[in-house]
C-alpha cells in the first residue's frame, strides 16, 4: 500500500473548505459573514493577512455584493471563491442565474442552513435545493474530508473549457461545518499542480474573425450581459443546458484524476453506492446524514438483511442514468429528502429520482421520507424504522402514503 | 408583594434572560428606549398598544423578541422597508426600527437612505458597536480604520461609513448620536426622537467587549466601557465636521443633536395629497 500523501490535520468542515481554497491558487475571495458559514471566511482572511495565499479578500456589505464582486473578478479572468448559507444564498438569488448565464466559473461553498421564517441557523437543504434550477453545478458532501476534496475538484470542473459554469459545494451546517474530524491534506504543490491556474476559455468573435479569451482583459474588447429577447434568449439557455449535460463526464474525469493523486474517491464521482448490489431495499440520500444511514445499514447487513444506501454526490447535474443503472432490479426504494417543497407531491430528490425510474420495465416502489428540517436530528433508530417499513413494502404491504414526514410533531 | 420592575410591562419577561453578553451595551440602549417610551406613554402621545417594533437580524435586532409590543423580527437589512409597509397601513402606530450597524447601515444601507429621503415617519435606533457581533466579530462598514477583527487580522484597511454625515445630506427631521456610556443623554434623544414626525434617527455608540474589545486589546468589559466613556465628547449642537468616528486614542467621538427640523413628513404628504 502506498504511503499516505500529505498530512493529517484536525479540521472542521468549514476549515477544510478554507484549506482547500488556500491551496487552490485562488485570486479573489469575497464574502459576507453568516452563521454557520463564517468560519470559512474567517480562516481565509487569516490566510490572506498572513500572506499564506496571494489572493485579494474583499469584505463586502452583503451577499448580493459578495457574488457580484466574484462575478466581476471572474469576468476579468480571476479564479474566485465565495461562501454563504441560507438567507445569504437567498439574497444572491438573482445573481445565481446571471453567474451561470454569463458562464462565470465561480466556486461557492454553501453551508446548508434552513431558511427563514421562523429564523433558524441549523441544517436543512432548503437553501440550495431551491437554487437547483439556477444552472449551477451542485455537490453535496458527506464529511469534512469530502468537503476538502470536492472544493479542489470544483475549481477544475468549473473552469473546464467545455463547462465554464459555477459550482456550489454544499456541506451540512454544523453537522459538517462545525464538526472536528481528521482530514487528510495534500501537499500544497500537489494541489497547485492539480488545479493549476485559471485559463480562460476562448470565444470566437465573428467581427474579429478569430478566437479571443472570453474575459474582460483590456486587450480585446468583448461585451458581457447583452440583451437577447425572443430571437436569441432560448439559444443561450440551450447552450447552458448542453454545457451542463457534459458536466457528468467531466466530474468523473476530474474525480478519477484526483483519485490518482490523493488515493481518495467517492463512488464514480457522481453516486456513492454502499451495499446496493443485490439489495432488496435501498435508501437514497445526500449530505452528512448518509453517515448515519450507512451506520444503520451496516448493522442490518450484518444481521443478514439485504439493505443498501445510495448517496448522491451531485444533484445538478442529476445523475439519472447512473442512478437507474444501479437501482434497476431493486424492489423498494426510500428517498430521504432534507428539504420540503410545500404543495408538491414529495420533495425534490424524490421527484427527480422517481421520474428517472419511470422508464424501467418493472418499476420499484418509491417512498419519500422527509427528515431533518431545521436541524431536527435523524436518529439511527428512525433510520432503522424506515428500513423496517421498506422491508414490509418489499413483502407486499402497500404504503399508506408515498410521502412521509419523519420526526415531526403534528 | 409584587416586585416587578415598572418597565417590565414593556417586556416579554417569559423570554428572558436575554442573549446579550455581559458588558454589552445593547441592554442600556434598550432600557433607555423603554424609559423614553414610558415617558411618552405617560404624556399620552401614544399608548403602550400603539407602539410597534421592527428589527432585522443581529444582536440588537434580537430586542424585538423581548419587547412587549406588536413586533416583527424580519430579514437581515430589511427592517426599514417592512416598517414602512406597516406604517402605511397603520399610521396611528409609533413604529420603531431597532437594529445594529450591520443590519441598518451595511446590508440595509440602501433602505435607510431612501427612507431618509422620503422622510418616512419612523424612529430608527441604530446601535453601533462597529462590528458584526452575532456572527463572531467580523469587520463591518462601520468598523474604524486599523481595527483588528476576525476578517481583518492585520487591521482594517478600509474607511468607515459615517452615517450621521450621510443622513444629514438627506434632510431627516431628527438626527442625533448618543452613547450607552451616557444613558441620560441617550434617553433624552430617544425621547425627542419618539416625539418627531418624519424620520428620526438615533445612533447609539455601544461597546461590544466580547468580539470587538477583545480584538483591540481590551480584555475587560469595564475597561472597554471606560475607554468608550473617555472618548465621548458631548456637544449641544455639534458640527457635522466633527462626526467621524476614528477610535483613535487621541481623538474624541462627538455625541449630540446634529439635526432637529420639521420638514413635512411622508405620512403628512400623503394625507395632504388626499390619497
Amino acid at each position: 500500500m502506498r504511503a499516505l500523501l500529505g498530512s493529517v490535520k484536525a479540521l472542521n468542515g468549514a476549515e477544510a473548505v478554507a484549506y482547500a481554497v488556500k491551496q487552490s491558487n485562488v485570486d479573489v475571495i469575497s464574502a459576507y459573514p453568516i452563521t454557520p458559514q463564517t468560519i470559512i471566511v474567517e480562516r481565509l482572511s487569516e490566510f490572506v493577512a498572513n500572506g499564506e495565499i496571494h489572493a485579494e479578500y474583499v469584505n463586502v456589505e452583503s451577499e448580493h455584493s459578495a457574488l457580484s464582486t466574484c462575478m466581476g473578478a471572474a469576468a476579468a479572468g480571476a479564479r474566485t471563491f465565495t461562501a454563504t448559507s441560507s438567507q445569504g444564498l437567498a439574497l444572491m438569488w438573482e445573481l445565481l442565474y446571471v453567474t451561470s448565464g454569463l458562464r462565470l466559473p465561480v466556486v461557492m461553498a454553501v453551508v446548508n442552513r434552513a431558511l427563514s421564517a421562523p429564523i433558524n441557523i441549523h441544517c436543512d437543504h432548503s437553501d440550495s435545493i431551491g437554487a437547483r434550477d439556477s444552472g449551477w453545478i451542485q455537490f453535496y458532501v458527506e464529511n469534512s474530508q469530502e468537503a476538502y476534496d470536492t472544493v479542489i475538484q470544483a475549481f477544475k470542473i468549473a473552469e473546464h473549457s467545455d463547462i465554464q459554469l459555477p459550482v456550489m459545494v454544499n456541506l451540512d451546517g454544523f453537522h459538517i461545518s462545525h464538526t472536528l474530524e481528521n482530514v487528510n491534506i495534500l501537499p500544497d504543490q500537489v494541489v497547485s499542480d492539480f488545479v493549476g491556474f485559471r485559463k480562460p476559455a476562448n470565444v470566437r468573435v465573428e467581427y474579429l474573425g478569430r478566437e479571443v479569451p472570453a474575459v474582460l482583459d483590456g486587450v480585446t474588447p468583448i461585451s458581457l450581459g447583452i440583451i437577447a429577447l425572443s430571437d436569441y434568449y432560448y439559444e443561450f439557455k440551450m447552450m447552458l443546458v448542453d454545457a451542463i449535460d457534459k458536466v457528468k463526464s467531466v466530474i468523473k474525469e476530474v474525480h478519477n484524476d484526483y483519485l490518482k493523486v490523493s488515493w481518495r474517491g467517492y463512488g464514480d464521482g457522481l453516486i456513492d453506492p454502499y451495499g446496493v448490489d443485490g439489495a432488496d431495499i435501498v435508501l437514497v440520500i445526500m449530505g452528512s446524514a448518509a453517515g448515519t444511514v450507512k451506520y444503520v445499514v451496516k448493522k442490518l447487513l450484518e444481521s443478514g438483511l439485504r439493505v443498501g444506501v445510495l448517496r448522491l454526490r451531485t444533484f445538478r447535474p442529476f445523475p439519472y442514468e447512473e442512478v437507474v443503472k444501479v437501482l434497476s432490479g431493486v424492489k423498494v426504494i426510500g428517498v430521504m429528502d432534507r428539504a420540503t417543497s410545500p404543495g408538491a407531491y414529495g420533495a425534490p430528490l424524490f421527484n427527480e429520482l422517481r421520474s428517472a425510474l419511470y422508464d424501467l420495465d418493472s418499476r420499484p416502489t418509491v417512498v419519500n421520507f422527509i427528515y431533518g428540517i431545521g436541524g431536527r436530528d435523524l436518529e439511527p433508530l428512525t433510520v432503522k424504522r424506515i428500513c423496517e417499513k421498506l422491508l414490509e413494502f418489499g413483502r407486499g404491504v402497500k404504503p399508506a402514503s408515498y410521502v412521509e414526514y419523519v420526526g415531526v410533531r403534528r | 408583594m409584587d416586585v416587578r420592575h415598572p418597565l417590565d410591562r414593556y417586556l416579554r419577561t417569559d423570554r428572558l434572560p436575554h442573549i446579550w453578553c455581559p458588558g454589552c451595551g445593547i441592554g442600556i440602549a434598550v432600557s433607555s428606549l423603554l424609559r423614553a417610551i414610558d415617558r411618552r406613554v405617560a404624556e399620552g402621545l401614544f399608548t403602550h398598544d400603539e407602539v410597534a417594533a421592527v428589527s432585522g437580524i443581529g444582536c440588537t435586532a434580537r430586542a424585538t423578541f423581548y419587547l412587549n409590543f406588536d413586533s416583527a423580527h424580519v430579514i437581515h437589512g430589511r427592517a426599514i422597508p417592512f416598517a414602512i409597509g406597516l406604517k402605511l397601513v397603520r399610521p396611528n402606530l409609533k413604529v420603531i426600527v431597532i437594529g445594529g450597524d450591520g443590519d441598518i447601515a451595511a446590508i440595509g444601507g440602501n433602505h435607510l437612505l431612501h427612507a431618509a429621503r422620503r422622510n418616512v415617519d419612523l424612529t430608527v435606533v441604530m446601535v453601533n458597536n462597529m462590528i458584526y457581533g452575532m456572527t463572531g466579530g467580523q469587520v463591518a462598514p462601520t468598523t474604524p480604520p486599523n481595527v483588528y477583527t476576525t476578517t481583518t487580522p492585520s487591521g482594517n484597511y478600509e474607511y468607515a461609513i459615517n452615517i450621521v454625515k450621510l443622513l444629514s445630506a438627506l434632510n431627516v427631521n431628527y438626527l442625533a448620536r448618543a452613547s450607552v456610556t451616557h444613558p441620560h443623554i441617550l434617553e433624552r434623544y430617544l425621547y425627542t426622537a419618539l416625539g418627531k414626525e418624519g424620520l428620526a434617527f438615533v445612533e447609539v455608540i455601544s461597546p461590544c467587549p466580547e468580539v470587538f474589545g477583545r480584538h483591540i486589546g481590551y480584555r475587560d468589559p469595564v475597561e472597554l466601557f471606560k475607554k468608550f466613556k473617555s472618548m465621548i465628547k458631548y456637544e449641544e449642537r455639534p458640527s457635522l465636521d466633527k462626526s467621524d468616528i476614528t477610535l483613535n486614542l487621541d481623538k474624541e467621538v462627538v455625541i449630540g443633536e446634529f439635526v432637529n427640523s420639521s420638514r413635512e413628513s411622508f405620512i403628512k404628504i400623503i394625507d395632504r395629497l388626499g390619497r
